[in-house]
C-alpha cells in the first residue's frame, strides 16, 4: 500500500479539483467568461499534463540512447502515447469551450494550429515505429525521433503562438504564460489550479503505470511462446 | 466482480445521502443548476478511478 501513495494522491487532488472547481469564488472582471472559466481546471491541466508527459517520455528516449533497454523503450512509448491522450482531450475540451466563447469551435488561432501540429508531430512517432519491423532499430530511431518531437514543441506550443495576436490568454502584448504568472491568476483560482495541474497529470502517470505493465507482460508471453 | 458491486452500491448509498440532506435541493437548484453538472464530473472522475483501480489489480495478479 506504502508504495500505492501517488494514486490515493491522484485521487484525492482530482476530488479536491472536481468539487473546489465549481465552488471557489472566480472573479467577475468583465464577466466574458462568466463561470466557464472554471475550465481552467479542466482545460489548462491536460495541455500541462501533456508537456510534462511528452517531457518524461523525452527523458527515457534520452536513457534509452545513453542505455538500450526493453524498459526504457517502453516506458518512452506509454509516456507519449498517454502525453496525445491528454492533447487530444485538450484540443477536445478546447474546441467545447471556444464553440461558446469564440462562436466556434475552431478559429485557426495560432495555439489551436500550434497544438493540433505538435500532436500531428507525435502522431507520426508511432507511425514510424510502427513502419519498422527490426525490434532494435525501431526502438533507436523512435528514440531519436521523439526527442525531435519535443523539441518542435517550442516554436508550436511555447513560442510562435507568443508571437502573434490570439485569442488565448497569453498572446502578443501579454508576457508569458497567464496560468504560471502568479499575479495573472486570482489567488482563489491559484489553489485549485495547482492541485488540479498535479492531479491530472498523476492520473496520467497512472495511465501510463498500467500500460508499461501490460506491454512488459506481453513482451514475457512472446518470449515464452518463442520457447 | 462481488467487490466491484460492493462499491457500486457504496457509491449509490453516499449519492442518496448527500440528496437527502436537508436544504439539498436549493443548493443543487442554484446557480443554474451547475452544482448539478458537479455531481456529474464527480461520479465520473470516481468511476474512471475506480475503473483504473480494478484494472491495476488485475495486472498485479497477473505479474505473480
Amino acid at each position: 500500500m506504502v508504495k500505492h501513495w501517488w494514486k490515493l494522491l491522484a485521487f484525492l487532488l482530482l476530488m479536491y479539483t472536481c468539487t473546489m472547481g465549481f465552488l471557489v469564488e472566480i472573479p467577475r472582471l468583465d464577466d466574458r467568461l462568466q463561470e466557464s472559466i472554471r475550465n481552467l481546471f479542466f482545460h489548462v491541466p491536460m495541455w500541462f499534463g501533456m508537456m510534462l508527459l511528452f517531457g518524461t517520455s523525452l527523458v527515457y528516449s534520452i536513457k534509452y540512447l545513453y542505455k538500450p533497454s526493453l524498459q526504457n523503450d517502453l516506458w518512452a512509448v506509454e509516456f507519449a502515447n498517454t502525453g496525445i491522450l491528454f492533447g487530444i482531450l485538450g484540443l477536445v475540451t478546447g474546441a467545447i469551450w471556444a464553440n461558446y466563447q469564440w462562436g466556434a469551435p475552431w478559429s485557426g488561432d495560432a495555439k489551436q494550429n500550434g497544438a493540433a501540429i505538435a500532436l500531428l508531430i507525435y502522431l507520426a512517432y508511432f507511425v514510424l515505429r510502427g513502419a519498422m519491423n527490426d525490434e532494435e532499430k525501431k526502438a533507436r530511431i523512435g528514440a531519436v525521433y521523439n526527442i525531435f518531437a519535443f523539441f518542435m514543441l517550442f516554436p508550436t506550443i511555447w513560442i510562435l503562438p507568443r508571437l502573434t495576436e490570439s485569442l488565448h490568454p497569453g498572446g502578443q502584448g501579454s508576457e508569458g504564460n497567464p496560468g504560471i504568472n502568479g499575479s495573472d491568476l486570482a489567488p482563489s483560482m491559484r489553489i485549485v489550479f495547482w492541485p488540479a495541474v498535479f492531479g491530472w497529470t498523476l492520473l496520467g502517470v497512472w495511465i501510463t503505470h498500467l500500460r508499461y505493465r501490460w506491454r512488459i507482460l506481453q513482451e514475457k508471453k512472446w518470449n515464452d511462446e518463442k520457447i | 466482480m462481488k467487490k466491484f458491486n460492493f462499491l457500486l452500491l457504496a457509491m449509490f448509498a453516499l449519492i442518496g445521502f448527500v440528496e437527502a440532506q436537508p436544504n439539498n435541493e436549493s443548493v443543487m437548484m442554484s446557480n443554474g443548476k451547475i452544482y448539478v453538472v458537479m455531481a456529474v464530473v464527480v461520479t465520473i472522475v470516481f468511476g474512471l478511478f475506480l475503473y483504473l483501480f480494478l484494472l491495476d489489480r488485475k495486472i498485479s495478479k497477473l505479474e505473480k
